[in-house]
């Protein structure tokens, strides 16, 4: 399996308007690595995982996927490999069945109804949902949309996954199917998130956003530890590690 | 102004499935050459907020009763007229097989109504020749105004038309008409207002959605001349016709003028049209065996096609449908008393 | 709003039961909407003083009704919202044809009512027809099954598009109307202020929708064209179907079966 790094060097990105939604970004993730993307609404989370698939481009700077620079030519080949999960199911399933959905991947990399028909049925019994393929979206609960939206992203067999903000919505038990299923995955995960408690779980490595800046790149736990860098960031310490005050 | 699928003879309404679905066709193929390919989500989320907004009403001012929205020009606007005309078909066609009120035959009829005038004769004649490019609001509100109304005055006359030519109905044509024209007069002032407000919105709240598509749109450069001898052009065939009918039924032109007052202007120079007319009239026969209903009748003859003229009203008919409906009811219950004793 | 949660349930309600296995539900799409087809344009195609040519037909719904599990009662409450609209329209028909052209016994009928009749007739039968060809296919499989037959990929794609997300708008629609109502309490209906400030606001969600939506096919490797993920084989018992159900309708439009009971009956009665 060939090694899929991501690196992203010195990134910049503008508006029309002229405002920097992200500078100077730059980080290096590795095959296998789960990394947690945190930081306050707006500091330029999920602009960052734009630029991950080709949805955005850099103003500024580079980004690339092992040997590939993400342009316009190879997007294509891109998008096989990054599987992006975006925020709201209902935005990713957009088909009349939950089949149909995660079918839509494979058929649009050319593969063959029968081979399509496998990665389908492989991908739902991942997410542990083989049994509602033939359903409308319109009918799920939010946490089997969520586990389907990752599923229509699995079809593909991608390398690396790049989730938007996975548990929010979800109820305790939901999420906490999610968190499992998550830990499950071999693949390289980049999650953008406010569930600093799932980080804790599943990533151990952080990377903490604030004002379209890099203040922090390093290890969850040690990260975490530091209560003032996180209130730097209008972030909190997640419930956990909270040392309970005397009240 | 939808149709039902009761009053449309198989040839009408074939004839305008072929028109239709060759629009479709044509429109799809330009839509998918130009895809810009945000285009196809958004064609397909704007049909259901069409739909949406269909079920939403407002009140009329002064008159206690409400009103919706049909949106024709609002896709038009936002989408340039040919996605805009495949979303309006999209939905027409889901309201045709879901909420049975339109009917699948009379659904090529509805697209072609609902869709064509006001996207392809409306959009780009009236809105955009009045409301231009970077429209001012009072351009935005008169040339939503004027397209609507004209988009569906276009669409009555053919609902008129296909009901007439399709002589299931017994409506008589004029009749029809006056009863149909200043009712879609009163729906298109509502609607190009309604039309207009939502415009309006948009453009203060997003006005780069309303940019016009360069290479999508039609191209138009028709000045307001031009418009107008369309226009006039259009009501002098109009009054034409009209005095064609006249000259063979004047008590059912009598009897609708009297009752739409205000229209009194349709002085038609009968004496010299009816001859022209009526000898044109002798030769396209095949006009009035489509249910025209004459005063000076020779004997009422039914619509006939197929074989068998008088079989339909025969009393042996009769009581033999009844027995074969009852028969098949029958056949109908014992195979459903069977199911359920198999399945117990 | 009684219009958006009606159209909400009826709408589920049509695709529980498209999703019953019985033997018609099994069938190819393509061979039910053909046969659907073709059903409504003959009997469409009868004259309008037809009343007794065109019961015949009324077998191929109760058929697809018995074979294909359907509750009967829900079709006729489909059936009786599209009621009024056809009576309005053939109501006019007695009004304006007074010759008499049917005598019973000492009554006398005229041909507007004949014809009246004759329409609503029709109107069950093509009703219904389309009625039993949804409950019995699923609205997806009539797109998929249309863009087979020849309907451009984009349109039928559409078509998918619009149903996906019609339960999200409406339901998106009936949030602000319920959150206006309830700030509005005295005022009773929408002026065109509110209601357009409602629309723009569902429009402006609306194209951001389709963004989002957008970048998500995007994401998956979309090209602009809209692949759909099923294989049909027409087998010999849909080409059975569709053959043996049109031979049936071009005999009963050429022979009038209920004439000719009804003249085998008289010649049976002493």
């Amino acid at each position: 399996m060939s090694h899929h790094i991501i690196e992203i060097q010195d990134l910049e990105f503008a508006y029309p308007d002229g405002t920097k939604a992200l500078q100077q970004v730059s980080f290096r993730i590795t095959h296998g690595e789960s990394v947690a993307l945190i930081g306050a609404n707006g500091a330029g989370k999920s602009t960052i995982l734009l630029h991950l698939n080709g949805c955005l481009f850099p103003t500024k700077g580079s980004a690339r996927i092992g040997d590939v620079p993400i342009t316009k030519s190879t997007l294509q080949s891109i998008r096989r490999t990054v599987g992006m999960v975006f925020q709201n199911p209902d935005d990713q399933l957009f088909m009349p069945t939950v089949y149909d959905d995660v079918a839509f991947g494979p058929l649009n990399l050319g593969f063959p109804l029968e081979e399509v028909q496998l990665k389908v049925m492989s991908a739902l019994e991942q997410v542990g949902l083989a049994h509602v393929k033939n359903k409308s979206p319109y009918r799920l609960s939010e946490g089997q949309k969520r586990s389907i939206a990752i599923a229509t992203v699995l079809s593909m067999n991608p390398d690396i996954l790049v989730m938007d903000e996975p548990t929010s919505n979800l109820d305790p038990k939901s999420r906490r199917n999610l968190i499992n299923l998550l830990q499950t995955f071999t693949h390289t995960k980049i999650i953008a998130t406010h569930d600093l408690d799932m980080v804790l779980d599943i990533c151990e490595r952080t990377i903490i956003l604030n004002n379209g800046r890099i203040v922090a790149d390093g290890k969850t736990i040690e990260l975490f530890q530091n209560a003032d860098l996180l209130e730097q960031s209008h972030l909190e310490q997640p419930l956990r590690l909270n040392r309970l005050s005397s009240m | 102004m939808h149709m039902a699928d009761a009053l449309i003879s198989p040839a009408v309404g074939g004839t305008m499935w072929a028109a239709s679905a060759t629009l479709i066709g044509y429109n799809a193929k330009k839509v998918q050459k130009n895809l810009d390919d945000r285009t196809a989500p958004l064609m397909g989320v704007l049909g259901a907020f069409i739909f949406a907004a269909q079920m939403i009403n407002f009140s009329i001012p002064g008159t206690g009763s409400s009103g919706h929205l049909g949106g024709g020009m609002i896709l038009a606007i936002l989408l340039g007229p040919h996605a805009a005309f495949l979303t309006m078909a999209s939905v027409l066609t889901i309201q045709a097989l879901f909420f049975a009120d339109g009917g699948l035959l009379a659904l090529g009829c509805n697209i072609f109504n609902l869709g064509f005038f006001p996207c392809f004769i409306a959009y780009p004649f009236i809105y955009k020749t009045i409301a231009g490019n970077s429209p001012t609001k009072m351009r935005i509100t008169i040339g939503s105004i004027f397209a609507a109304i004209i988009g569906l005055q276009f669409g009555s006359v053919a609902v008129v038309l296909q009901t007439v030519f399709s002589g299931i109905s017994e409506l008589p044509f004029v009749k029809f008409l006056f009863i149909m024209q200043p009712i879609h007069l009163a729906i298109g002032i509502v609607e190009g207002f309604a039309t207009a407000a939502v415009i309006l919105f948009v453009k203060n709240a997003r006005p780069e959605l309303l940019e016009p598509d360069s290479h999508v749109a039609l191209q138009k450069k028709v000045s307001i001349k031009t418009v107008l001898a369309g226009i006039i052009g259009i009501t002098i065939l109009t009054a034409a016709v009209f005095s064609w009918f006249a000259s063979t039924n004047p008590d059912g032109l009598e009897w609708s003028m009297f009752h739409t007052s205000g229209m009194e202007e349709l002085e038609t120079p009968k004496k010299d049209l009816y001859s022209s007319l009526s000898s044109i009239q002798e030769k396209t026969a095949i006009l009035p065996d489509y249910g025209f209903k004459k005063e000076d009748s020779e004997a009422t003859e039914s619509v006939e096609t197929w074989p068998g003229v008088d079989s339909g009203t025969s009393l042996s008919g009769l009581l033999g449908g009844l027995i074969i409906f009852l028969f098949i009811m029958g056949i109908g219950l014992g195979l459903k008393k069977k199911k359920k004793k198999a399945a117990s | 709003m009684a219009a958006l949660e009606s159209a909400f349930l009826n709408l589920g309600h049509i695709e529980t039961l498209a999703r019953k296995q019985s033997k018609i539900h099994q069938l190819d799409p393509r061979a039910k909407l053909l046969t659907t087809l073709i059903f409504i344009i003959t009997v469409m195609s009868f004259n309008r003083y037809d009343l007794s040519g065109v019961i015949p037909f009324f077998l191929y719904p109760v058929m697809i009704l018995i074979i294909g599990d359907l509750p009967l009662i829900y079709l006729v409450k489909r059936f009786v919202i599209v009621l009024p609209f056809i009576l309005f329209i053939g109501i006019l028909n007695p009004i304006i044809d007074q010759n008499i052209i049917m005598k019973i016994g000492s009554f006398s009928i005229s041909g507007g009512w004949v014809s009246f009749f004759s329409i609503l007739i029709r109107a069950v039968l093509t009703v219904f027809a389309a009625l039993t060809l949804i409950a019995t296919t699923g609205f997806h499989e009539i797109c998929i099954a249309m863009e087979k037959i020849g309907i451009p990929n984009l349109f039928a794609a559409q078509l998918l598009f619009v149903y996906r997300y019609l339960f999200v708008l409406i339901d998106e629609a009936s949030r602000m109307v319920r959150a206006k109502s309830l700030r509005s309490f005295s005022r009773k209906g929408n002026g065109l202020k509110e209601w357009s400030s409602i629309i723009g606001h569902l429009i402006l969600r609306t194209v951001d929708r389709a963004r989002r939506i957008h970048l998500a096919m995007l994401s998956r490797g979309f090209d602009g064209e809209i692949r759909l993920a099923h294989k049909y084989v027409f087998q010999l018992k849909d080409i059975l179907y569709v053959l043996g159900w049109t031979s049936l309708f071009m005999l009963m439009r050429i022979f009038n079966f209920s004439i000719l009971t009804g003249n085998i009956l008289q010649k049976l009665m002493p």
